[in-house]
């Protein structure tokens, strides 16, 4: 028997595969094609303050081995998150969940976060910090070191539940970025958000993507996520939830020798609504024929 | 439940300029409605391809594509025998008992395909549907026949003449006599606009969009409608006029 279990921040995941944020929804649509509870946890849909529909049609763009979406956020607020999909959230998925937390200044995060705190099913803070802030000219949070701190600060002083904060891969120095969230107070590090890309239809001659711009990820990006993974994991001594491209029992393996204690699997979901059962399905038998016998034991094992 | 099946082609033939009609055996047990569709995975493609289901049974299902692009190329050049990877019954599809005696069913190029299921179900209702067709070119027609076949009054318009009514379905509205009391619609959205200016009556449009993932995860295809935001595959890709937002 193979021991799957990991530890994140106080909580133990019966296995170490998590939806990434924006493609599992709040967990409904799935819970109809196969019972949810077996994974490890999931993190919901991205959240903030007031309700967002996000950005103009077409949001989506395919990509060789990968895809651009431009959804903008689309969510009904932080309110309506708490009255109307948690409840729901919770008849089908009976573990501690992770809330995804979106801002456009400090205030935002801050109330998001503070009212999140009060939800006993989430387990885990993730602080999406590739948001543009509002009052510095669209700028993200996670560009510079100096306003991902700012923000993991802010966040900490409002809630005693474990932050993970969501970097972007958008940056020059990805490591002083994590190093700096670590001092800041942040329990854990989540990454890579979508990288920054773009499709041209020949026909037409436009940009594919009404927003022009979007979000890459799936498969492609795999490599890049896993280099960053590496990179932080040492550089800081707070666990890791690497996510980038992930779509294998095999390439959970490679994530967590990379430096993930947990691993998300994003754009997988969307076109194999049962990708993350069948990377569970497969975890045992990928790490038997490897000769690992708890997941745990090889977190890092790339940088010996 | 299960919508991920494995589908076995057992036909696959043009019937029209660049539109391919696929025959394919599996497990239809997710489908529910007419003007529901399936998302095909493709090799070496990244997203699934929608396409409506014109018809289904216990063995199978039947679709009739356009080759537009790199993937419905590739659907074209495969053969009998060869294996689908397809989501199964997405989207809300028509719903035949909101219509009164007398619906319009009308299709424009390969918007039509989901109105076959449709209108046989709508004839198998008691109802007596007057289709409308609106194509290109006449070497572009496909399906009048089979609606035909229903003895059911099937009016052809094509944008150049070349048959039918000369023009848009619209067109062939305004200078047909026949009465109706609803509309089910399905086809490029201009003409969706047109027929909902055109009729004073309510009706099902069925529309498009870019789609992330076709069963509801991503909100890539949210569309703003009078009730609030729904996405095109899950919540539709059937609208009720009333609801539509230009
Ligand atoms: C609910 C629904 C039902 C449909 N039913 C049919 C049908 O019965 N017959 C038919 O011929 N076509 C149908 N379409 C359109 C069909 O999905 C596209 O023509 C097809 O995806 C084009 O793929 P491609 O790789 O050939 O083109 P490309 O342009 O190479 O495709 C690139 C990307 O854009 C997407 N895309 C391109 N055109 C469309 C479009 N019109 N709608 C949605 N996505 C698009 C593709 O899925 C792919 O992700 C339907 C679309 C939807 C949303
Ligand atoms: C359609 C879509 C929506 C997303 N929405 C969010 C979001 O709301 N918040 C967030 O932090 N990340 C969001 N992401 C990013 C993913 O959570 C993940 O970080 C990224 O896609 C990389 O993983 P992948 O390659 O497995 O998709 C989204 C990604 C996709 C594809
Ligand atoms: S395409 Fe993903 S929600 Fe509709």
């Amino acid at each position: 028997m193979v021991d799957t279990r990991v530890q994140l921040s106080g909580l133990t995941l019966d296995n170490p595969v998590i939806p990434a944020s924006g493609t599992f929804g709040y967990g409904y649509e799935f819970a109809e094609l196969y019972d949810i509870n077996l994974l490890g946890s999931f993190s919901f849909k991205g959240t903030t303050r007031e309700a967002r529909y996000g950005n103009p049609l077409p949001r989506i763009a395919e990509c060789p081995a990968g895809m651009i979406n431009s959804v903008g956020l689309q969510n009904p607020g932080i309110d309506a998150v708490i009255s109307q999909e948690l409840p729901r959230m919770r008849k089908v998925f009976h573990k501690p969940v992770i809330a995804n937390i979106s801002g456009f200044s400090i205030d935002e995060y801050v109330e998001c976060c503070a009212k999140i705190d009060q939800e006993e099913c989430v387990g885990l803070i993730e602080v999406n910090v590739s948001c543009p802030n509002v009052h510095n000219g669209g700028m993200s949070f996670g560009v510079s070191p100096e306003s991902a701190a700012l923000v993991t600060r802010e966040v900490r002083k409002v809630t005693r539940k474990p932050i993970y904060i969501k970097l972007s891969p958008n940056v020059t120095d990805i490591v002083s970025i994590a190093v700096a969230c670590e001092k800041a107070g942040a329990d854990g590090i989540s990454l890579i958000n979508t990288l920054l890309g773009m499709r041209i239809d020949l026909r037409t001659r436009r940009p594919v993507i009404a927003n022009k711009m979007g979000g890459f990820s799936g498969r492609a990006i795999f490599p890049v996520a896993v280099r960053m993974v590496y990179q932080v994991a040492e550089a800081v001594s707070i666990p890791i939830m690497g996510m980038g491209g992930v779509s294998s029992a095999r390439d959970v393996v490679e994530m967590m020798l990379a430096g993930a204690t947990a691993v998300q699997v994003g754009a997988a979901n969307l076109v194999n609504p049962y990708a993350c059962r069948d990377i569970i399905e497969d975890l045992p038998r990928v790490m038997e024929s490897l000769g690992i016998h708890s997941l745990k034991e090889i977190i890092g094992g790339a940088h010996r | 439940m299960n919508i991920r099946e494995f589908y076995t082609i057992t036909e696959n033939r043009p019937v029209a300029r660049d539109v391919f009609k696929m025959r394919l055996a599996g497990n239809t047990a997710a489908f529910s409605r007419p003007g529901q569709f399936l998302n095909i995975a493709l090799d070496g493609l990244f997203l699934r391809r929608p396409i409506s289901v014109a018809d289904y049974d216990e063995k199978g299902v039947w679709i009739y594509y356009k080759v537009v692009g790199e993937g419905t190329r590739r659907m074209s050049a495969m053969i009998p025998g060869e294996t689908l990877d397809v989501l199964t019954g997405l989207g809300n599809g028509f719903d035949v008992t909101k219509s009164g005696v007398h619906p319009l069913v009308v299709g424009g190029g390969v918007g039509a395909p989901p109105l076959y299921r449709l209108t046989r179900e709508l004839c198998g209702a008691g109802k007596a549907p007057h289709v409308i067709l609106g194509f290109n070119t006449a070497s572009d027609l496909f399906l009048v026949a089979d609606f035909q076949a229903m003895g059911i009054p099937v009016t052809v318009a094509t944008a150049d003449g070349s048959a039918g009514v000369r023009g848009f379905v619209t067109d062939a509205l305004r200078e047909n006599e026949l009465p109706y009391d609803y509309v089910y619609t399905c086809g490029p959205e201009p003409m969706l606009h047109a027929l909902y200016d055109a009729t004073n009556v309510s009706g099902q449009y069925s529309f498009e969009a870019r789609m992330g993932c076709g069963f509801g995860a991503c909100m890539g295809c949210s569309c703003k409608t009078k009730y609030g935001y729904k996405r095109i595959c899950r919540d539709g890709p059937v609208l009720e006029k009333e609801e539509i937002v230009w």
